[in-house]
């Protein structure tokens, strides 16, 4: 560019006085200018996204789709022997009765997540703001089991739910409702609401950030305003807190079902899909399928599914969300 | 008067949800500080004396190997998550491109994924690359699957720094790096702590990828050590809950003492993701 103009200007000088007229230089110089600038804007870019595409690009883009590629193979995981199969693995799952129950209980794990823990946790955030004393204590017990490691969770709630010691039958024993006492994870019709009451306990305090951190930002002034005109509090709730949160809840909700959907840990620590698969998840089956029983063909047509199914979900959120928003 | 009386249903839901809450966390660590034998005569009630023995032999376990395991995955994951998201989030947020949207939202859809629809090529890949059975193995899937909500966090800030900070640098002959990590990146503080901390959290307690990637004892993260401990142990059960109480105590150490920063870092991203 500094040449360019070098160039210009002799010429310039040269030709003074002559009746040639030269263009103007400007639309030139812009020009090469910007191409200059692109050029290293380009480098720019690579420079700073190239590292964490790459990364990202190989965990999950390509692994996403090597998953519907190994889909399609007959295959053990263990030995280079791969048979191509087309979508018979599909076939298969479509038939299969333990997908479906699995499919079934996730879906369960969604209602029960969206019908607990979101109310649990508006409750738990609602009180952190009405005038009772050491609310901070309150606060930071509440909070406490998020921070847990879902393991850990696991393990002490299979000594909480045991048949023998569990604090649960004690609690109902001392209750004087000895008939209710049971091995609660070893019972078909109850583990999966042993499950589902677990993973409440670790997630409502979570929601409970979500929404306190919501209810923070509500204007003081609304309050004050209502005030004035005399309403009840159990007003004030239903015509600004509530109306105001509904954002907050629609992230909540869409966080809530897409954990539901991928649920693994704690059913894997607690349960692992037992007792006769009346708490298998697809993840937990998909786990089985591909690293107890090395079908690992079999095993990637469940994770492609679920991908799937998150993707089918989450659009449906999406588009619906996109409707009100649109309605209002 | 009244107002107090009115109180007291606040109250009772308030000790309610404590208990709800608390009590499992009371059991665990009453129970970590029995003795076997106290336990089995009576299981639940407050410990008679205090025995560190549980504690003691957890010492002496490889319980501190998986503690640092654990330590030098979550602390590699989350610095390199920090470096590489605010640099992918810079062009993101402050440059003009035609694939600026696009990988914006590629790197969004990353949030909604089952991690474990990724698992089996990643098992695959990793035994490739000969990292299978290693710590070394878990950075990778960890550092890819924490981007996504880390740009969204960086970007956002990004875009909120007003513009005349790079014109000036730019004017003064700043090269694109030295602008960033010069200029930029100190500006960043809150956002790198909200990524910080969101992420340190989940990547301290990952199971799946840590269960699927490595197999012996030796490079057992802290989840995966306490299953094994759960597997070895589980008739002791006062000595179980040590290993949980001592499992769990870094995170609610780091939360006592930053509490509020922890609470925002985790309303931030999520909201945002």
């Amino acid at each position: 560019m500094e040449n360019n103009a070098k160039k210009w200007n002799v010429e310039q000088g040269d030709d003074r006085g002559s009746s040639k007229v030269y263009p103007p230089p400007a639309p030139v110089r812009v020009d090469q200018t910007k191409k200059k600038r692109k050029k290293q804007d380009f480098w720019v870019i690579v420079g700073f996204l190239g590292p964490a595409l790459l990364i990202y690009g190989l965990y999950v883009i390509y692994s996403i789709a090597m998953t519907f590629y190994y889909s399609l193979f007959e295959w053990s995981g263990i030995d280079t022997h791969m048979v191509f199969a087309g979508l018979q693995n599909y076939i298969t799952l479509i038939g299969d009765h333990v997908f479906w129950t699995s499919l079934q209980n996730n879906f369960l794990l969604v209602a029960a997540s969206l019908l607990t823990q979101l109310p649990l946790g508006l409750i738990m955030a609602l009180l952190l703001f009405s005038p009772i004393k050491g609310m901070r204590f309150f606060r930071s017990i509440y909070f406490m089991p998020f921070l847990m490691s879902t393991v850990a969770i696991g393990i002490l709630f299979i000594y909480i739910y045991d048949g023998n010691f569990g604090i649960v039958n004690q609690i109902l024993g001392q209750l004087g409702l000895e008939s209710w006492q049971r091995g609660w994870l070893g019972n078909e019709e109850t583990a999966i609401w042993a499950v589902i009451a677990t993973v409440c306990w670790q997630f409502a305090p979570f929601y409970m950030i979500l929404f306190r951190a919501a209810i923070v930002g509500i204007p003081e002034e609304l309050y004050e305003a209502a005030e004035m005109d005399g309403a009840s509090s159990r007003k004030k709730f239903l015509k600004i807190t509530l109306p105001l949160l509904i954002p907050t809840i629609i992230t909540s909700s869409i966080l809530s079902i897409i954990g539901a959907l991928k649920y693994f840990d704690l059913i894997y620590v607690m349960t692992d899909g037992g007792p006769n698969n009346s708490t298998e998840l697809m993840a937990t089956y998909m786990y089985e399928q591909t690293f107890t029983n090395f079908n690992m063909g079999y095993g990637s047509s469940i994770s492609f599914s679920m991908f799937i199914i998150a993707l089918f979900v989450t659009l449906i959120i999406i588009v619906f969300d996109q409707k009100r928003k649109g309605a209002n | 008067m009244l107002n107090r009386i009115r109180q007291i249903p606040l109250y009772i839901l308030a000790i309610l949800l404590l208990l709800f809450t608390g009590l499992p966390f009371f059991v665990m660590v009453s129970t970590s500080f029995k003795t076997q034998i106290e336990f089995m005569s009576a299981p639940w009630s407050l410990p008679e004396s205090f025995s560190f023995e549980n504690y003691r032999l957890l010492l002496e376990s490889e319980f501190f190997r998986f503690f640092f395991n654990s330590v030098i995955v979550s602390v590699i994951s989350v610095v390199a998550v920090i470096v590489l998201g605010a640099m992918a989030s810079y062009p993101l947020a402050r440059m003009r491109f035609k694939l600026n949207r696009p990988l914006f939202i590629l790197f969004l859809v990353g949030m909604m994924i089952p991690i474990h629809t990724t698992l089996i090529p990643i098992f695959l890949l990793t035994k490739n690359m000969g990292l299978y059975d290693t710590i070394w193995a878990l950075p990778g899937p960890y550092i890819a699957f924490a981007l996504p909500v880390s740009i969204v966090i960086f970007t956002q800030f990004l875009k909120d720094l007003p513009k005349e900070l790079e014109e000036s640098a730019k004017m003064d002959g700043c090269g694109p790096f030295r602008l960033f990590w010069k200029i930029l990146f100190p500006l960043l503080t809150p956002a790198v702590a909200t990524v910080a901390i969101y992420n340190f959290i989940q990547i301290w307690n990952e199971f799946i990828f840590a269960l699927v990637l490595t197999n012996s004892e030796e490079n057992a993260t802290l989840p995966l050590g306490l299953r094994e401990f759960y597997g070895q142990f589980s008739v002791n059960v006062p000595g179980i809950m040590a290993a949980l109480t001592l499992g769990s105590l870094p995170l609610l150490l780091i939360y006592l003492v930053a509490q509020e920063k922890i609470v925002k870092g985790i309303a931030a991203g999520s909201v945002k993701g």
